[in-house]
């Protein structure tokens, strides 16, 4: 275990600097200035070299990449070119609010998601399985963006039950974790549902039921923990999808986390902040599946670390 | 413990006379297909006496299954149901409960609890996230008021009663640590431990090496003297029929086709098709179709194929950096030849390499050692030579369902090899292809159909005439009828010894089953953990064999005569060990003892 802990540990840094590499070269080869949207539109060409200068961006490439390296390494994201402040102070202070909006996404994806993929898998081929299919369709084919309206002109504004945008009470989470939670809510009712057929098949199924065991016994105790596997080394891989969706759905309701923040970063060139977000999400995405693939063994005794 | 036949007749009078514990009457099955509703049981009646083996015989599709499915009220939904009959279990006292008549939840209380059922699969019977002493103990709890930890004492009784040591700590265990006997000697002790009145067991040795069928069946007589359950086993083995039951019922195609004592239907069957599944029944040492064992003269034929001290070993990686730290040793140190016009068999328990030896022998799995095809050595060719010696070997596997491509037409299966070695025309493969159909029992006319469009018998067929295109020298037949019915079974293996008389074709026949061994073979060769322990004539290892587990293997078969009934089973107590090694541990290598003739065999005199 300690063994797998530190191999999985080498491999998320190696995969952490690929990241960093990646992005850093793309954001060099952006056409867009930084210099430019820091000096204005006014700025004398002295004023821009000084900036430039300033900032390090005369270098080349591998030398700008080194520094940020090296400051990355002393655990220094570096400085927003337009915000004036840490680019790590900027990312903690909204870190919180970004994983309360994560963690109620994804409790609003598995309860509606896996609920609908259990009553379908058992109610298979009826009219109910139907509905349940063609509402996960719409789940996961609506946009973000537009859920989030709907969401909003309904329960907020038409119904006033939720506010319309903010942080502060729980009120405040429901509609933006509904917004996100509905998308993997499809993919999970889906994926719920195949894998729940393919477990209600197997011969211990057949084995439970020759016991005579109740069907809450036989559907919870014995199908459940087969049928969820697959989906919870999903659950891993939807931390990725998350942060995608986070910058969406936080401007859509005002929410202030990291999204809102790279969603400004990005449309002012604002690279330390663009390069720190991604390098958080990146973390959250490989530690997401670490966590996945840690639970596994908890679920399937069959599955040994290694 | 002698049985004679009419203690045997006296016995199963003695049962009948205290009064039934289950009695079914007209009972039929339906299942709704896509071509409407098919009745897979009509009009079935049995009665079964209390303290009673009574044996349902007969093959895939007989209906024999769905009979023990219907008791038990677990017929697959929503498709299955029972269309006509009662089916009514007795109390002790007299008083009857018609079980196609109760709701689900009565029905849930006698499952388990006064009817319980084993199943063909022990691998895949018991729930892998579930450990052993929760699938004991849940269903005691279901059914009894006992506390969980009185629950827990009557799970380590009945693990105790089926013979599993160390039952306290085998509690913890998950299914995936034990073997496929010690799982369904577990599915055993679930079914029991709440004393059922009737224990259903569909198959309940078929998926299990001969030798612990032996012990496992074994296990079902003598559990069944001690507490007097009455037992309906299911099965399609006539040994295990003549070893278990008081009575037989022969089903085919749904219908009753026989019943009668177990005596009674050995000696003396009435209908056709008792006589017909009878008769196809191998046998050791019956004589039943055994030709004169070909004499080989080892010095002067060419041989086929010679093997020579080949090794197969996988590496296991472990560790930090996921380094080789274990080794399963396959196949270790294993020679052998076979000439042109010969059979050698092949033959060992799960796990003793006799698989592996094979897809070595066809170039599919890397080894170490020598393999000579033809006189060609497989080692030193480079890609254009091996594809030629590749011609000479062809495979044909168990799986007669899994090993079609069930999108390709099978006139094109067939042909497929011959256009991987570019041989002949389009015209000349067509016409080729037609003649292996005709060949091997099956017409030309068939060539355009898809594998489903097939039975079991008649795929294995096709994998023969796809095996037969290219005109190899060797054909490996890995458990190639273990799949199919007897009666289809006997039929497959005529058609191969047909073959070999026609072509000269040499195989190898990797088998479990020695009744099939010595029915087909010239030579056996019997392995054990990677390595052969004895090689011979058949005659030599069948009628004079030297090593005790080749002697063990021939004793586990049950035989299909009642009034042979074998003396107690020598127990195994322990698991047979693993053929997995530490790096750097040594593998002693068993030194085969010449006991003239050809007739080798690994013991210290």
């Amino acid at each position: 275990m300690i063994a797998y802990l530190g191999r999985r540990l080498i491999q998320s840094l190696l995969i952490l600097l690929g990241v960093s590499l990646i992005t850093f070269a793309l954001l060099y080869l952006l056409p867009a200035d930084p210099v430019r949207q820091i000096a204005g539109r006014s700025a004398t060409p002295e004023t821009v070299e000084n900036i430039r200068r300033q900032l390090g961006l005369d270098q080349p490439f591998i030398v700008q990449y080194w520094h940020y390296l090296a400051r990355l390494l002393g655990g220094d994201l570096g400085r927003s070119y337009i915000q004036r402040s840490e680019v790590t102070e900027l990312i903690v202070s909204r870190l919180p609010a970004s994983l309360l909006l994560m963690v109620g996404a994804i409790l609003c994806e598995l309860a509606i998601g896996l609920t609908m993929g259990l009553i379908a898998a058992v109610r298979r081929g009826t009219a109910t399985d139907q509905t349940l299919m063609v509402a996960s369709f719409v789940g996961v084919s609506a946009p973000q963006f537009v859920v989030g309206l709907l969401l909003l002109y309904v329960f907020a504004v038409r119904l006033g039950w939720f506010p319309i945008g903010g942080y502060g009470s729980w009120r405040h989470l429901v509609l933006p974790s509904l917004t996100m939670g509905i998308l993997g809510a499809g993919w999970y009712a889906r994926m719920m549902r195949s894998s729940m057929i393919d477990v209600l098949r197997q011969d211990y199924m057949r084995t439970a039921r020759a016991k005579g065991l109740a069907r809450g016994a036989i559907l919870f105790r014995h199908a459940l923990p087969n049928a969820i596997l697959p989906v919870v080394a999903m659950i891993g891989i939807d931390v990725g999808v998350f942060m995608g969706g986070i910058v969406v759905v936080e401007s859509v309701f005002g929410w202030p986390g990291i999204g809102q923040l790279a969603w400004q970063a990005i449309q002012r060139v604002d690279i330390p902040i663009i390069m720190g977000v991604t390098l958080v999400s990146a973390f959250a995405i490989v530690l997401g599946n670490l966590l996945a693939d840690i639970i596994a063994p908890f679920i399937d005794p069959r599955i040994k670390l290694r | 413990m002698s049985a004679g036949v009419v203690d045997e007749h006296a016995d199963a009078a003695a049962k009948a006379a205290a009064g039934p514990v289950l009695e079914i009457t007209g009972l039929s099955v339906g299942v709704r297909g896509e071509d409407g509703e098919r009745e897979v049981v009509s009009g079935l009646s049995l009665s079964l006496g209390r303290g009673e083996t009574l044996c349902i015989a007969g093959e895939s599709g007989s209906g024999k299954s769905m009979t023990a499915l219907a008791i038990m009220r677990l017929l697959p939904q929503p498709a299955g149901r029972i269309s006509a009959g009662t089916i009514r279990l007795f109390d002790k006292d007299g008083s009857a409960v018609e079980l196609t008549a109760l709701d689900e939840r009565r029905m849930r209380g006698i499952r388990g609890d006064r009817i319980a059922m084993i199943f063909q699969e022990p691998m895949t019977s018991l729930n892998p996230v579930l450990s052993i002493g929760r699938q004991l103990t849940e269903s005691i709890e279901a059914h009894t008021g006992l506390s969980h930890a009185e629950a827990q004492r009557r799970a380590v009784e009945a693990l105790k009663a089926v013979r599993i040591s160390e039952a306290e700590s085998r509690l913890k265990q998950f299914p995936h640590e034990l073997s496929g006997g010690m799982r369904q000697r577990v599915m055993i002790a679930m079914a029991l431990a709440l004393e059922p009145d009737v224990l259903i067991a569909d198959e309940p040795t078929t998926a299990l090496d001969v030798t612990v069928q032996g012990e496992v069946l074994e296990l079902l007589r003598d559990l069944q003297r001690q507490h007097g359950t009455s037992v309906i086993l299911i099965t399609h083995d006539m040994g295990v029929v003549a070893e278990m039951a008081d009575r037989v019922i022969v089903m085919r195609n749904g219908r009753m086709v026989e019943e009668g004592t177990t005596a009674d239907i050995f000696t003396g069957p009435q209908a056709a098709y008792t006589q017909e599944l009878l008769a196809a029944v191998p046998r050791i040492g019956s004589g039943v179709g055994r030709r004169a064992s070909a004499e080989p003269d080892p010095a002067t034929r060419d041989k086929v194929a010679v093997v020579n001290d080949l090794h197969v070993r996988f590496d296991l990686r472990g560790g930090f950096f996921g380094r080789v730290n274990r080794r399963v040793h396959a196949v270790e140190g294993v020679s052998f030849s076979i000439a042109p016009n010969e059979t050698l068999a092949l033959v060992g328990e799960s796990g003793c390499g006799k698989s592996t030896t094979a897809k070595a022998l066809a170039g599919l799995v890397p080894y170490t050692g020598a393999v000579k095809i033809g006189g060609r050595e497989l080692s030193g060719l480079g890609g254009d030579a091996r594809k030629a010696v590749r011609r000479d070997v062809q495979m044909v596997f168990q799986d007669p369902y899994a090993s079609l491509d069930p999108r390709m037409r099978v006139g094109d299966l067939v042909a497929e090899p011959l256009l991987i070695h570019g041989i002949g025309s389009r015209q000349e493969r067509q016409s080729q292809v037609a003649a292996l159909f005709e060949r091997v029992g099956l017409s030309a006319a068939q060539m355009e159909l898809y594998p489903h469009e097939f039975s079991g018998g008649q795929r294995q067929r096709i994998c023969i005439a796809r095996a037969l295109a290219l005109k190899p020298k060797l054909i490996i037949a890995d458990e190639s009828v273990s799949a199919l019915d007897v009666s289809v079974q006997a039929r497959v293996l005529d058609l191969l010894k047909e073959l070999q008389r026609e072509f000269g074709v040499a195989y190898l026949f990797i088998s479990h089953d020695m009744a099939v061994v010595e029915n087909i073979s010239d030579r056996v060769a019997v392995m054990y953990l990677g390595q052969i322990v004895e090689i011979g004539s058949r005659d030599q290892v069948f009628s004079n064999p030297r090593h005790p587990y080749t002697r063990r293997l021939i004793e586990a078969v049950p035989v299909p005569d009642p009034s042979r009934r074998r003396p107690r089973f020598a127990r195994l107590d322990r698991e047979i060990p693993s053929s997995t090694r530490r790096i750097g541990e040594s593998v002693p290598k068993l030194v085969l003892k010449d006991f003239g003739g050809g007739h080798l065999a690994a013991i210290a005199d």
